[in-house]
């Protein structure tokens, strides 16, 4: 998927040499048009999301008040942002990751959930363990479990020419189904009477919050994983490489470079975050894995992935903005008594502006005038 | 907020609440502090509120707290089992400054509401269904819950009445005893009419899956089934089904009258209304928090729907005399010699279970009469 690669990066070799003037303009001047899409989408989204909130009988001016006091307003509203952002970064990985090699991966909500019991039995072994192994432990473990699952589609794609999108999606409704039977049969703890759930994790193996934050360790394991895939794709000659495998496989055989496994293992990294994902809802919010585990956040990640255009750096603050809208909505319903889709709407316009806008890039009326 | 809206709460307590008989005794100040600031109650849902089903019924007991003096309530819906209800109980509390909340689906209890009430132990947690236990779980929590099988008896009696077949259908949710109980107790009534009625159940494994329950209700029409009932969280498709199908069909949760003018026979229905009240009027006082509600009938935690027009004379006679026996209390649907549906006696003869009796909150079987098994 070409335009996978961030713009930014691409322009990085413009004129002047790194560290003068010139090149410091160059490096602006090419952030500022990698932005203008998504600045036009913004009026774009803020014009027809206003519009249909003054059809509904709203006050536009009000509503959007709201939005940016629940989101962003103060430090609850931020911390309630980022909390509700925390899941969404990994599981906007997942989708990006395998978009580098040219992968539309849509399942991750499976390796989500997967990853999240391989986390709560392990946790559960490990019960006497110190935290400084089983946590370790435990992400392993659900890294490994999620991205086993999402290998098996960038395996059938390699191996058989299996879309990758429907086997990914499909393989996702196997593991919720193996998932819930696990949970109701083998692993269910007997006293999970009316919700069937493994049995709980001790307190000392529950993640604590971040310091000085109200908001669980599942941020900053978002972020990290986000920057260190970033820095992988931007930097090492990995990167370089699935980009090439991605953009144009045959080039990249005909350079001799291992296709196949760059493209299975970017399925496979892509699975290992949104296993990661479902290690931390279950260490640090549920103690244990349960239905509440399939919340959705994997079919998130698809939409925070692309509105990201699949850059793994971009993805956190596009989950911080999704997270932003979920806190607002939850002020709007409780303020205005709208309905819990009106965020929908909003989030709807947004993607919809973004994607739009993001077609129109390269066309001449965006490009720089020489 | 008008200095009307400040003045109608007030001159309504000072008419004569218990809260405006405290309050006058109260120094000028706080005495007007207490009558302007209400008390802020936040209710929380799992789906839509309008769901025709669980969710609308804790919707209605919300709306009744509207209409009661010195009260605002804030409502947020579908409201996922994550770490996102913390947040929304967090945002009511600091945003709204809510001092009552009410976390209405049973997979907010643990852990999400327990850390809460841990976190702010000024608000009252009241929540549906989960098992409060003293000393286990904090005094700030609480729970309520209804003996709605007296309902679902009763629906099975009418039932009973109605169906030509002989056959009646039950879509479930998930095998939990809660729902096991209902199934039994809607069979049982069903089969003190007439004791060749059978009911055949179709587990859907999913609180929320329309799509299941409509595939469920129409194999079950298919089967000869003439009367249809439920335990999912909105009943909405399966009435819609057996109404378009031409059969009858009994409620749960809130009223589905409206979606089959036909065919609706009657419905067990919450009135979370009762708890509601008991917890906003504690909060007013200031008296400890009730932590643990329970009740039936007699207590107003349950009602039933209106009968509707296809139900005969016969029907309504008997199932009112049953209705007054369980209002009057001490009225028992487990009663033994009482077999599973593999032969097996679960209550042996001369036994009865009162409502109250822990044992039927963990019921593991399915009774005599009942075409099925427990999956799993």
């Amino acid at each position: 998927m070409s335009s996978a690669a961030p713009a930014v990066g691409l322009q990085a070799a413009g004129p002047g040499a790194p560290g003068t003037a010139a090149w410091l303009r160059a490096q602006l001047a090419a952030a500022a048009l990698a932005a203008a899409p998504a600045g036009v989408a913004l009026v774009i989204t803020v014009l027809l999301f206003s519009a249909a909130v003054a059809a509904a009988g709203f006050d536009a001016l009000e509503v959007w008040g709201l939005i940016l006091s629940g989101g962003f307003g103060d430090a609850f509203a931020w911390q309630n942002t980022l909390q509700r952002a925390a899941p969404l970064m990994l599981t906007g990985l997942a989708v990006a990751l395998p978009a580098q090699a040219g992968r539309v991966i849509i399942g991750a909500e499976g390796a989500l959930v997967l990853g999240g019991l391989a986390a709560a039995a392990l946790g559960n072994v490990l019960a006497t363990a110190s935290p400084a192994l089983a946590w370790p432990a435990m992400a392993l473990a659900g890294a490994l479990a999620g991205g086993l699952w999402i290998a098996i589609a960038g395996l059938l794609r390699d191996k058989r020419e299996v879309n990758e999108t429907i086997s990914s999606l499909l393989l996702s409704f196997i593991a919720i189904a193996l998932f819930n039977q696990c949970v109701e049969t083998v692993l269910r703890d007997p006293a999970s009477l009316n919700k069937a759930s493994t049995k709980p994790l001790p307190d000392a193996l529950m993640l604590p919050a971040m310091p000085g934050l109200d908001v669980h360790w599942g941020l900053g394991v978002g972020v990290a994983v986000a920057l260190l895939a970033w820095g992988v794709l931007r930097f090492t000659p990995l990167g370089l490489a699935l980009k090439v495998a991605g953009g144009n496989p045959r080039a990249a055989l005909g350079v001799g470079l291992p296709v196949s496994a760059l493209t299975v293992g970017a399925c496979a990294a892509g699975g290992a975050c949104a296993g990661l994902a479902g290690a931390v809802e279950v260490a640090a919010v549920h103690g244990a894995a349960n239905a509440s585990l399939i919340a959705g956040y994997g079919y998130s990640g698809i939409l925070i992935a692309f509105a990201a255009r699949f850059s793994p750096a971009g993805v956190v603050p596009v989950a911080i903005l999704v997270g932003g809208i979920a806190a607002s909505g939850s002020l709007l319903q409780r303020r205005l008594g709208l309905p819990d889709a009106a965020v929908t709407v909003l989030l709807g316009f947004a993607f919809v502006a973004l994607i739009g806008c993001e077609t129109l890039r390269g066309r001449s009326f965006w490009k720089r005038k020489a | 907020m008008s200095s009307n809206d400040l003045l109608l709460p007030r001159r309504r307590l000072l008419a004569g609440t218990a809260l405006a008989g405290a309050s006058l005794t109260l120094p000028g100040a706080l005495r007007q502090a207490l009558a302007q600031a209400p008390l802020v109650v936040g209710v929380i849902y799992v789906g839509p509120r309008g769901d025709f089903g669980y969710n609308q019924a804790q919707a209605a007991a919300a709306a009744a707290l509207k209409k009661m003096p010195g009260i605002k309530v804030v409502e947020e819906e579908n409201v996922p089992e994550t770490a996102a209800v913390q947040k929304t109980m967090e945002a009511m509390i600091n945003q709204d400054k809510a001092t009552l909340i009410f976390p209405t689906s049973f997979g907010y209890f643990d852990p999400h509401m327990l850390k809460m009430a841990q976190k702010y132990p000024k608000v009252r947690f009241a929540h549906c269904g989960g098992m409060w236990t003293a000393g286990k779980h904090p005094t700030n929590t609480g729970s309520y819950f209804g003996y709605i099988d007296e309902c679902q008896f009763l629906a099975g009696v009418v039932a009973g009445f109605t169906s030509k077949s002989k056959k009646l259908g039950f879509i479930a949710a998930k095998p939990i005893g809660q729902v096991l109980r209902n199934i039994n107790a809607f069979t049982l009534g069903a089969r003190l009419v007439d004791p060749s009625i059978t009911t055949r159940v179709i587990f859907t494994g999913e609180w929320s899956m329309p799509v299941k329950e409509a595939e469920a209700s129409t194999s079950l029409i298919d089967q000869g089934v003439d009367v249809l009932t439920s335990h999912v969280d909105s009943p909405k498709v399966i009435v819609e089904t057996a109404e378009k199908r031409g059969i009858f069909s009994c409620g749960y949760h809130a009223s589905q009258a409206a979606l089959a003018p036909k065919g609706y026979l009657t419905g067990a229905e919450w009135d979370w209304a009762t708890p509601y009240s008991a917890q906003v009027k504690a909060a007013q006082t200031g008296a400890p928090m009730p932590n643990f509600l329970r009740g039936g009938l007699k207590d107003g935690y349950v009602k039933m729907s209106p009968y509707g027009k296809a139900v005969s004379d016969a029907a309504k006679k008997k199932a009112d005399e049953i209705k007054a026996a369980m209002s009057k209390g001490g009225y028992a649907i487990f009663k033994g010699a009482l077999k599973d549906n593999k032969g097996n006696v679960v209550i042996a003869a001369g036994k009865s279970l009162d409502q109250f009796d822990a044992e039927l909150e963990k019921m593991n079987y399915l009774v005599e009469g009942v075409i099925g098994s427990i999956p799993g």
